[in-house]
C-alpha cells in the first residue's frame, strides 16, 4: 500500500496551469485527480482539467503521453480490459461517471465514441445507425427512419448515401465509413463526443470534410479530440491541453496555447523540438 | 581436398531433394490408389436399388435404411453439437482469451479431438444407453439418439476451435465501437460479432459434418443398426459406415459390391464437403482490418 | 444543461442499465457452461469406462493387463495380445510415416515450385478426410492381396538376415501386424504432414537466409536450422500421429486377422484393443462385455497421455513465437 501511495501522489515536477479565470458555468466533464494504471505501470498522473460545455477541446502531445487513454476513461471503455485501473474522479455534470454505481450504459448514451479507424458493422447503411438507437429506444418504422435519416444529414453523409441505405456499409469509402461512425454516435443523441485521432487513417479531402463537420457539431455537442496533428489541433480546437508522460502540462485556449504557451515543455513541442 | 567436400555436400542435398520428391510421389500414389478403388468398385455396382431397397433383402436389397439412417443420425448430431460448440468457442474467444481456463479448456479440447472416437462411443454406451435399457426394461436400449450424441462428441471439439479462432480474428475495435454505443456484451456477441465471423463458423459446422458422417466404430455400440427402414430417434438405426462395415465382414462377394457403393456415396460426401467448406470460407473471408 | 431534449428519461436508462447487466451475467454463465461441456466430455469418457470395466479392472487386477489369454468361456481375459498388437502396429505405422511425412513437409515448404505447392498439399490433406471404414475396405479388399503376393519375397529377403530375420517369417496370407501397420501409416501420414508444414513454415526467414548467405544447400539449412528451431514441435506432431494410431479402429480390423497371439513375426496376424473391442462387443454380455470396456478404459488413458505429451511439444513453441 505504501507503493501505491508514492505512485499515486509523486510529488509534481511543477504544479500544472489552470487558467486564471475558472470555466464559468458548470463544467460538462470536470476531471479531479484521475490517475490510470495499466497493471503496475502508471499511465496517468494525477490528472484535473474541466472541459467546457459545447466547445471543442483538443488533446496533444507526443506517442505515449497518455491522451488516449485519457479520452477512454471518460466513457469507462477501459473496463472491458482486465489489470486496467482508474483512481479518482470523474465528473460529468456534477455526477461522478467512474463510480461503479453510475450504469455504464446511461454513461454510453450520454458519451459517444469514434475511433481511429472507420469500424462501419457488417450490415446495411442504415441498420448501422437504427441497431444502437432501438436498444435504447422503441420507436415505430417511420420515427426510426427519421432519427436515421436526421442523423445522417448532421454527419453531412445523407445526400451521398440516400440512394443505397440497404447496401452493406462495408462498400464505402473510408471518409464515409467515418462519417457514418459519427452518425452513428450521434444518432443517440449524446452530450458529449469524443474522438480519438479521427481522422490518421483518411486522406486530406476526407480529413477536411471531417473538421467542417467537427465546426458544425460543436454547437450542440460538447467535443473532446485527441489528435497527433498540432495543426489540426490548431484549426478545430476552442482549448488545448498538452500532456506529456502521463502528466497534463498545460490546458489552455488554443490560441494561447499556440502563441504564447506559458511552459517551455509546451513550447518546445510545439516548435517540433521533440515528439 | 575442398571441392570434394563441396562436391559432397551437394551430393547430399540433391539425394534429400530426390528423396523427399520420392515422399510426396508415395503419398499422391496412396491417395490415387485409394480414390481409385472406391470410384472404381462403387461405379460398378451403383444402381438405383441403393436407394430404393433396405438391407434386409441383403444382395438383391440396397442401402436405403443405411442412407437414410445416417442423414437423420448427422443431422440431430449437428443440432447437438453445433450450437453448444459454437457458444463454447465464443466463451473461449470472448470471456476466457487469456485467462489459465481458457487455455485449459483449449488444450483439452485439442485432446479430445484426437481422442479414439471408439471410447466415445462406449461412454455414450455406459451414459446413455444401458440407464435407458434398464429405464424402460428393455424396450429402448441402442438408438439412433445415442448414435447421434456419440457423433456430436465428435464434431463437438472442430466446432469450439474454429469459432474460437475465427473470432479472435475478429478486430477489437469492432467490439468497442458497438460497446461505445451502450450495445450490452451479449448482443453484440450474437448481433455482431457472429454475422462478422459467420463465414468461419459455418466452415467449421461444414468440416466437423465431414469428420462425423464417417464414423463407423461409436455407431457401434450406440445405435447398433437396423435391418429395416428407422426414422424414430429411439430405435435401432442403421447408417452407413455400419452397413459398410458388415457387409466387409460379411464371405458374400455380392455384399461387398453394394458396400463399395456405399463407400462411393460416403467419400464422395465428406471430400464435396470438404472441399466447399475450404472454397467457401476462400470466398467469404472475415472483416478483417 | 444540455439545450437538446433528452429523448431518453434518466429511469429508463437506469432500468435498462440493470436488465443489460443482468442480460450480460445470464449469456456468461451460459457460454461457460457450454464450454466447461468440452472439459466434462474427456472427464466422463474416462470415469464411464472405468466404471463399465470395472469388474474387470479390479476383479482381476495386475492379472488383466499381464495374461494373455482371451477365454470367452471361462472368462479369463488378459490385455496383452490387444496391447501387444496396438503398440506394433503403431510403432510400424510410426517408422513409416514420419520419415514420409517429413520428406513431404520438406518438399512442399523448400523444394516444390510455388505453383505446385498449393495443390499438393491439398492432395495431401484430402487423405485426412477419407474415412477410415475406406482405408479399411481398400486394405482389405486391396492391399492384403498385394501383401500376400510380396511377403514371399519379403520372407526370402528380409527373412534371411540373421537378427531381425524371424520378423518376417510367417504364412504369406496379407493379413498381420505389418499390414495393418502400413495401412495405418498411410492413414496418419497427413496429420504428422500438416504439422510439420506448419511448423517449418513459422521458422523466421532471417535464420534460413543468413544460412544460405554462408553458402548452405537447401539441405543443410533443414537439418541445421529448420529441425533443431522446430525440434519440440516436431516431436509434438510424432506424438499426435502416435495418438492417432493408438486409437483407430476401422483401418487395422480387417487387416488384422483377429489372432489373439504375441508373436515375434510381423507376418502373423493379430489384434488391436480397438479392432477386439469392434469386432466382439455386440455379442458379448456379462464379464466378456465389461472386459472390452476395460480395454477401452486402457487405450483412452494411452492415448490421453500421449496426446498430452504432443500438446505440450507443441505449445512450447507456439509459446516462442508469441513471447
Amino acid at each position: 500500500m505504501t507503493e501505491d501511495t508514492v505512485l499515486l501522489n509523486p510529488p509534481p515536477a511543477v504544479a500544472p496551469t489552470v487558467p486564471a479565470v475558472a470555466v464559468s458555468p458548470q463544467p460538462k466533464l470536470a476531471v479531479r485527480n484521475l490517475n490510470f494504471l495499466y497493471g503496475d505501470a502508471q499511465a496517468l498522473k494525477n490528472i484535473s482539467l474541466d472541459i467546457p460545455e459545447k466547445k471543442v477541446s483538443a488533446i496533444i502531445g507526443p506517442s505515449g503521453c497518455g491522451k488516449s487513454t485519457l479520452l477512454r476513461v471518460f466513457n469507462r471503455i477501459y473496463a472491458i480490459y482486465p489489470n486496467l485501473r482508474a483512481m479518482g474522479e470523474v465528473l460529468l455534470d456534477g455526477e461522478n461517471i467512474l463510480d461503479t454505481s453510475y450504469p455504464v450504459h446511461k454513461l454510453r448514451s450520454k458519451i459517444g465514441m469514434v475511433f481511429q479507424k472507420p469500424v462501419p458493422f457488417p450490415m446495411t447503411i442504415f441498420e448501422n445507425i437504427a441497431w444502437g438507437i432501438r436498444h435504447h429506444e422503441k420507436l415505430s418504422k417511420s420515427e426510426m427512419e427519421a432519427r436515421v435519416e436526421q442523423a445522417l444529414r448532421r454527419a453531412a453523409l445523407w445526400d451521398e448515401v440516400k440512394d443505397k441505405l440497404k447496401r452493406s456499409a462495408l462498400g464505402l469509402s473510408g471518409g464515409q465509413q467515418q462519417r457514418l461512425c459519427i452518425a452513428r454516435s450521434i444518432a443517440l443523441k449524446p452530450e458529449v463526443l469524443l474522438l480519438d485521432e479521427p481522422t490518421s487513417a483518411l486522406d486530406p479531402i476526407a480529413t477536411g470534410r471531417i473538421e467542417q463537420l467537427i465546426e458544425e457539431l460543436k454547437r450542440d455537442y460538447t467535443i473532446v479530440i485527441v489528435t497527433h496533428n498540432m495543426q489540426q489541433a490548431a484549426r478545430v480546437s476552442d482549448r488545448t491541453a498538452f500532456m506529456y508522460l502521463g502528466e497534463l502540462v498545460e490546458f489552455d485556449e488554443t490560441e494561447k496555447i499556440f502563441t504564447k504557451p506559458a511552459r517551455q515543455q509546451t513550447e518546445d513541442y510545439i516548435s517540433g523540438r521533440f515528439g | 581436398m575442398a571441392v570434394d567436400i563441396y562436391l559432397r555436400r551437394r551430393a547430399v542435398n540433391v539425394a534429400a531433394m530426390v528423396l523427399s520428391g520420392l515422399a510426396a510421389t508415395v503419398g499422391l500414389v496412396f491417395l490415387v490408389w485409394i480414390l481409385w478403388i472406391t470410384v472404381k468398385n462403387g461405379i460398378a455396382a451403383v444402381d438405383l436399388r441403393l436407394f430404393t431397397k433396405i438391407t434386409a433383402y441383403a444382395d438383391q436389397g440396397g442401402l436405403a435404411n443405411a442412407i437414410v439412417g445416417s442423414l437423420v443420425m448427422d443431422l440431430i448430431a449437428l443440432a447437438l453439437c453445433a450450437p453448444v460448440g459454437i457458444l463454447a468457442g465464443t466463451f473461449l474467444a470472448e470471456y476466457a482469451n487469456r485467462s489459465k481456463l481458457g487455455a485449459v479448456i483449449r488444450f483439452l479440447n485439442d485432446i479430445l479431438l484426437s481422442a479414439p472416437s471408439i471410447v466415445l462411443g462406449l461412454f455414450v454406451y455406459v451414459i446413455i444407453v444401458l440407464p435407458m435399457s434398464n429405464l424402460t426394461h428393455g424396450a429402448v436400449s441402442f438408438s439412433g439418439l445415442a448414435g447421434a450424441i456419440a457423433l456430436a462428441l465428435i464434431g463437438l471439439p472442430v466446432i469450439v476451435r474454429t469459432t474460437d479462432e475465427m473470432l479472435q480474428l475478429v478486430p477489437g475495435t469492432l467490439r468497442e465501437a458497438a460497446l461505445s454505443l451502450g450495445i450490452p456484451q451479449w448482443k453484440l456477441t450474437m448481433q455482431l460479432l457472429m454475422r462478422a465471423a459467420v463465414s468461419g463458423i459455418v466452415t467449421g459446422v461444414l468440416l466437423a459434418l465431414a469428420r462425423l458422417a464417417g464414423e463407423t466404430a461409436p455407431l457401434l455400440f450406440t445405435a447398433f443398426g437396423n435391418n429395416f427402414m428407422a426414422f424414430h430417434p429411439l430405435d435401432k438405426m442403421e447408417s452407413l459406415p455400419v452397413a459398410i462395415y458388415q457387409y466387409t465382414n460379411d464371405p458374400n462377394p455380392a455384399l461387398h459390391a453394394i458396400a463399395w457403393a456405399g463407400a462411393l456415396l460416403i467419400t464422395l460426401f465428406v471430400l464435396l464437403l470438404s472441399l466447399s467448406a475450404r472454397w467457401y470460407l476462400h470466398r467469404h473471408k472475415v472483416i478483417h482490418d | 444543461m444540455s439545450s437538446i431534449p433528452a429523448t431518453i428519461k434518466a429511469s429508463t436508462t437506469d432500468r435498462r442499465s440493470r436488465a443489460d447487466a443482468h442480460h450480460d451475467a445470464l449469456f456468461r454463465r451460459l457460454l461457460k457452461a457450454c464450454a466447461l461441456l468440452v472439459l466434462a466430455a474427456l472427464l466422463g469418457a474416462a470415469l464411464s469406462t472405468l466404471w463399465g470395466g470395472r469388474e474387470v479392472l479390479f476383479g482381476q487386477g495386475l492379472h488383466f493387463l499381464t495374461s494373455d489369454a482371451w477365454n470367452p468361456v471361462t472368462d479369463d481375459y488378459g490385455a496383452l495380445a490387444p496391447i501387444f498388437g496396438t503398440l506394433v502396429t503403431s510403432v510400424i505405422a510410426l517408422i513409416l510415416a514420419v520419415p514420409l511425412s517429413f520428406g513431404i513437409a520438406l518438399f512442399l515448404t523448400e523444394i516444390a515450385p510455388t505453383w505446385l505447392r498449393g495443390p499438393v498439399a491439398t492432395a495431401i490433406e484430402l487423405l485426412a478426410s477419407i474415412p477410415s471404414i475406406i482405408y479399411g475396405m481398400w486394405g482389405l479388399f486391396v492391399f492384403v492381396p498385394f501383401m500376400a503376393r510380396i511377403e514371399p519375397g519379403l520372407s526370402d529377403t528380409l527373412g534371411q538376415i540373421p537378427l531381425i530375420g524371424n520378423l518376417f517369417q510367417g504364412p504369406p496370407i496379407g493379413l498381420g501386424l505389418l499390414t495393418a501397420g502400413i495401412v495405418l501409416a498411410v492413414m496418419i501420414l497427413p496429420f504428422i504432414c500438416s504439422v510439420m508444414r506448419e511448423v517449418f513454415q513459422t521458422v523466421p526467414n532471417r535464420l534460413k537466409e543468413s544460412s544460405y548467405a554462408l553458402g548452405s544447400t537447401t539441405w543443410e539449412v533443414v537439418w541445421d536450422i529448420v529441425l533443431p528451431y522446430t525440434r519440440s514441435a516436431v516431436i509434438g506432431g510424432i506424438f499426435l500421429g502416435l495418438g492417432r494410431a493408438l486409437g483407430e479402429t476401422m483401418a487395422v480390423t480387417f487387416v488384422l486377422g483377429n489372432a489373439y497371439n504375441i508373436t515375434s513375426s510381423l507376418l502373423m496376424p493379430g489384434t488391436s484393443i480397438s479392432s477386439s473391442i469392434a469386432n466382439e462387443f455386440n455379442e458379448a454380455v456379462g464379464t466378456h462385455r465389461s472386459a472390452l470396456v476395460a480395454l477401452g478404459f486402457l487405450l483412452f488413458v494411452v492415448t490421453f497421455v500421449v496426446l498430452l505429451i504432443s500438446r505440450l511439444m507443441l505449445r512450447q513453441l507456439a509459446r516462442r513465437e508469441g513471447a
